[in-house]
C-alpha cells in the first residue's frame, strides 16, 4: 500500500501537535485559514480608511513633520463644501461622467447588437474593436496628445476634410471649451470595447427559443427588440454602467496626460483636484476630508445603483 | 557533531563579514546616491562623477526624475524621511522648507573646514541656490548648476533681407535681438502664422505649463519688469499693492497678449520640452526656455551650428530681470552616509572640476570659471549666460513655497490661457491667496 504525501506529514507530526490538531473545531480551523487574509484586509483597507477620517479631524500637514496637529473638528468638511472650486470640479466630473457614460454605453451596446449577428470575420473586427481597452491609459493619453496637435494632428485633419475649417484653427485640448470633449472622446474610444464586451455576454444569455416563440407570434424585430432584447439585456447595461461610473468617477491618468486638468479648471476631476490638495499643496487633513466625501459620495450612490440592478435582475 | 557544525558555520560567517566589513572601512568606499531631475546636464555630471569614483573609490548611483514630476517625487522623499538620496540637488525654491524641515545638512562647519568660501561663487547662485534664511550666511547647499530663462532665436530667419526689409517697412526699426519685451512681442508677431521654406511657422514658444510650475516661471519675466515685487522692500510678507500693482497687471496682460496672438496652436500647456521640441522641428522663430538647454540646440543638426542666436530676457518699462532657474546640491540629513556626501561636495567644490563641469555642458557658479577670460568666447551662448545671470530674480524660497507657487499657478494659468476674469483680478486673487498662507504660517 502507499502512502500519500499528506498521510506521510500526517504521520510525520508529532502526537503532541496531532492531538492539538485533532481538537479543534470546525470553526477555529476556519478562523485559522481566513486569518492571514482578514489581517491583511485590515491592514491594507481598513486602517487605512480610519486612520484617513482621523486625519480628516485635523490640520495636519505631511510637510511640516515638526508643526502641532490640532483637532479642528469639521471645519475641513466646512471649507471642502463651500469651496466653489471644488463644486466646479464636481461639475467638470458629473459632465464627463455623464457623457462618457452615454456615449459608451449607446456605442458599445450597438455594436454587441451588430457583432451578435454571425457574420463572417467575426472574431477578427472583436479583436480589432477590443484592442483599445488593451492598451495602457497613459499610451492613450500620449497617443490621443498627438492626434489633438493642431500643426500634425489626425483629429484635426479629419474636421478639417468635413468641415473644410482650418486644421490649425483650433486645439482641441488648449481650448476651454474643446477640452472636455477632448477628455469624453478619448475616454470612449478607450472604454466603449469594455461595455461592448459586458453587453455582448448579455445578448449572448438571450436564449434563442424566445425569439423563435416571438416570431411564431408575428411579432416585428422591432418589437423583438424593445420587449426581449432590452428588457433581458438590461442587468449587463446597468453593470457596465455601474463599472464605467466608478472607473470615470476616480479618472485620473488619461486626463492627466491630456489636458492636466487645464485650460483653466475645464477638465479639473475630482481625483487630480485631491490628488494637488494631498500631493502638490501638502495639506493631509484637508485632503483626508475631501477623500471621505467623495469615498461617502461613490460608495452611497453606488449602493443605491446595486439595489436597482438587483430589483431589475429580480423582475 | 550537528551542533559542532553549525557552530563553526556561524563562526565562518561572522569572520567572513567581519572581515569585509574592515576591507570596506578601509578603503570608506561607499554607494552614494544622487537625486536630480532627468535632463540633458544630468548625463554631464554621470560622467563628471566618473571622475569622483576613481579618485575617492565610492561609487555614484543616480536618481533622475522628469521635471513634471521631480518636485513631487523629491519633495516626497524628503518629507517622509526618505534614504533614497544621499545628495539632492534640489530645485531652488526648496531650500525654506529643506533648512525649516530639517531635511538638508547645514554645511558652514563644512564649508569652514574645507575652505569652499560663498564669496567664489556668483553672488546670485548664493543667494537663490545655497541660503536661508534669504541673505544671511547660513549655507544648506553648494551652488551646483547656474540657470536662468533667456531666448533662442532663428537667426538664419532673422537675417534673411526680405523679412529684414518687411519687417523694417511694418514696425520702422531694424529686425534683430529685441531690446524690449515690446519689441519681442513685435517680433514673435511678425512671425506668427508666415511662411518660411513652405512651413508655417509661429512667433515664440512660451511657458503656459499648468501641472508644476511652467507658467509661473514664463509669465515672471513679464511681471518682474512691467514692475511686479513679491512683497514690500520694507515690510516683508506685506503683498498687496507689490504683487497686484498697475505695473504687475500691464505685464500680465502683454504675456496674454503675446500668447494669444503670437505662439503656436495648441501651446497651451508647454514647458522646457515642448518648446524644446517646437524650437529644433522649426515650429517657432523664437523660444523662452531655460539656459540649459543651450549646448543642445548648438549640436542640434537642424538648427544649431549658427543657425541659432541666444538673448537675455529683454528690458521692460520697470527694468531687466529674468527668472533664476538652476539648483544647489545639498546633503540629505536622513542619509548614513553623510560623510562620503561631503566629500563628494568637497571633491565638486573644486575649481577644475567646476571647469570640467563647464566642458561637459554643465553651468558652473564658480567665479573663477565664469570670470575667465576665455569664458565669454568659449562658447557662442556664454556671453548671454553671464549677461542672464546678472538680471536674475526668483520665486519665493519660503518653506510654505509650494502653497504659494500653485495658486500662481492656477491663477496665471486660468488668466493666460483659459481666458478667466482680467488679469487684474487673477493678480488680486493671488494676494489674497498668499496672504492666506502667510497667515497659516504665522508671518502674518
Amino acid at each position: 500500500m502507499t502512502t500519500s504525501p499528506i498521510q506521510k506529514v500526517a504521520q510525520s507530526t508529532p502526537d503532541g501537535v496531532a492531538k492539538k490538531i485533532r481538537g479543534l473545531s470546525d470553526r477555529t480551523i476556519a478562523w485559522i485559514f481566513v486569518a492571514p487574509t482578514i489581517f491583511l484586509l485590515l491592514a491594507v483597507n481598513i486602517f487605512p480608511l480610519i486612520w484617513t477620517i482621523r486625519l480628516s479631524f485635523t490640520n495636519f500637514r505631511v510637510n511640516r513633520p515638526n508643526k502641532d496637529v490640532e483637532w479642528v473638528g469639521l471645519r475641513n468638511y466646512e471649507r471642502i463644501l463651500n469651496d466653489p472650486d471644488i463644486w466646479e470640479t464636481m461639475q467638470a466630473t458629473a459632465h464627463f461622467l455623464l457623457w462618457t457614460i452615454t456615449l459608451q454605453v449607446l456605442i458599445g451596446f450597438l455594436l454587441a447588437f451588430l457583432i451578435n449577428k454571425k457574420f463572417r470575420g467575426n472574431d477578427l473586427w472583436t479583436t480589432i474593436i477590443v484592442f483599445p481597452m488593451m492598451l495602457s491609459p497613459a499610451v492613450v493619453g500620449n497617443f490621443w496628445t498627438f492626434l489633438y496637435q493642431p500643426q500634425i494632428g489626425l483629429f484635426n485633419y479629419v474636421i478639417a476634410f468635413f468641415t473644410g475649417v482650418d486644421p490649425a484653427s483650433f486645439s482641441m485640448i488648449g481650448d476651454v471649451h474643446l477640452a472636455p470633449w477632448a477628455i469624453i472622446i478619448a475616454d470612449t474610444w478607450m472604454w466603449t470595447p469594455f461595455v461592448m464586451l459586458i453587453c455582448l455576454a448579455g445578448l449572448r444569455s438571450i436564449p434563442d427559443s424566445i425569439y423563435e416563440a416571438a416570431e411564431c407570434d408575428r411579432a416585428s424585430k422591432w418589437r423583438q427588440f424593445w420587449t426581449i432584447t432590452i428588457p433581458m439585456a438590461l442587468p449587463f447595461l446597468m453593470l457596465a454602467v455601474l463599472f464605467r461610473g466608478i472607473e470615470n468617477f476616480k479618472m485620473f491618468d488619461l486626463v492627466v496626460q491630456l489636458t492636466g486638468g487645464g485650460p483653466g479648471n475645464t477638465t479639473t476631476l475630482t481625483s487630480i483636484d485631491l490628488k494637488r490638495e494631498a500631493f502638490e499643496k501638502w495639506r493631509t487633513g484637508y485632503s483626508s476630508a475631501y477623500a471621505v466625501i467623495l469615498f461617502v459620495t461613490v460608495f452611497g450612490l453606488a449602493s443605491i445603483y446595486v439595489k436597482a440592478l438587483n430589483k431589475v435582475k429580480e423582475r | 557533531m550537528k551542533n559542532t557544525l553549525l557552530t563553526s558555520a556561524a563562526a565562518g560567517a561572522m569572520l567572513a563579514v567581519g572581515l569585509s566589513s574592515s576591507a570596506l572601512a578601509g578603503s570608506h568606499a561607499t554607494d552614494l546616491t544622487l537625486c536630480w531631475a532627468a535632463w540633458d546636464p544630468a548625463n554631464a555630471l554621470i560622467e563628471l562623477g566618473r571622475d569622483f569614483e576613481e579618485a575617492s573609490g565610492h561609487s555614484m548611483n543616480y536618481e533622475f526624475v522628469p521635471w513634471t514630476s521631480f518636485a513631487d517625487r523629491m519633495l516626497n522623499e524628503l518629507n517622509s524621511g526618505g534614504q533614497l538620496c544621499d545628495l539632492m540637488i534640489g530645485d531652488s525654491q526648496w531650500i525654506g522648507g529643506g533648512a525649516e524641515n530639517g531635511h538638508y545638512v547645514k554645511l558652514n562647519d563644512f564649508f569652514d573646514a574645507n575652505a569652499i568660501d560663498m564669496a567664489d561663487f556668483i553672488p546670485a547662485t548664493v543667494t537663490g541656490y545655497a541660503e536661508w534664511p534669504k541673505n544671511t550666511p547660513n549655507y544648506y547647499a553648494l551652488p551646483a548648476f547656474g540657470d536662468v530663462v533667456g531666448w533662442t532665436y532663428r537667426k538664419d530667419w532673422f537675417e534673411r533681407p526680405a523679412l529684414q526689409a518687411e519687417f523694417m517697412e511694418t514696425y520702422g526699426y531694424a529686425l534683430g535681438v529685441p531690446e524690449s519685451l515690446e519689441q519681442l512681442a513685435d517680433i514673435a508677431k511678425f512671425f506668427q502664422g508666415r511662411d518660411i521654406d513652405g512651413t508655417t511657422v509661429y512667433g515664440a514658444a512660451i511657458y503656459t505649463e499648468r501641472g508644476s510650475e511652467g507658467i509661473t516661471m514664463g509669465v515672471t519675466n513679464w511681471l518682474y519688469n512691467y514692475g511686479f515685487e513679491y512683497e514690500n522692500p520694507a515690510q516683508p510678507y506685506d503683498v498687496d499693492g507689490f504683487v497686484n500693482s498697475a505695473g504687475a497687471v500691464a505685464g500680465l496682460e502683454a504675456y496674454r497678449d503675446l500668447y494669444e496672438n503670437a505662439t503656436p496652436p495648441g501651446s497651451s500647456n508647454w514647458y522646457m520640452g515642448e518648446n524644446i521640441d517646437a524650437y529644433r522641428s522649426g515650429q517657432v522663430a523664437m523660444q523662452m526656455n531655460f539656459a540649459f538647454i543651450w549646448p543642445g540646440v548648438e549640436a542640434d543638426e537642424n538648427v544649431g551650428g549658427g543657425k541659432s542666436g541666444y538673448f537675455p530676457n529683454p528690458a521692460g518699462p520697470a527694468g531687466q530681470y529674468a527668472q533664476l532657474g538652476g539648483q544647489g546640491i545639498s546633503v540629505v540629513a536622513y542619509s548614513e552616509k553623510q560623510d562620503a556626501a561631503l566629500e563628494y561636495i568637497k571633491w565638486f567644490a573644486q575649481p577644475e572640476i567646476q571647469a570640467r563641469w563647464w566642458e561637459l555642458g554643465g553651468y558652473s557658479a564658480l567665479s573663477a570659471v565664469v570670470e575667465d577670460p576665455g569664458f565669454a568666447s568659449s562658447q557662442p551662448y556664454a556671453q548671454t549666460f553671464l549677461d542672464s545671470m546678472a538680471i536674475v530674480k526668483d520665486f519665493w524660497a519660503e518653506p510654505a513655497y509650494a502653497d504659494l507657487l500653485i495658486p500662481m499657478q492656477e491663477r496665471m494659468h486660468n488668466y493666460v490661457v483659459a481666458g478667466d476674469g482680467s488679469a487684474q483680478e487673477a493678480l488680486d486673487g493671488l494676494v489674497r491667496d498668499w496672504i492666506e498662507v502667510f497667515e497659516d504660517e504665522g508671518k502674518l
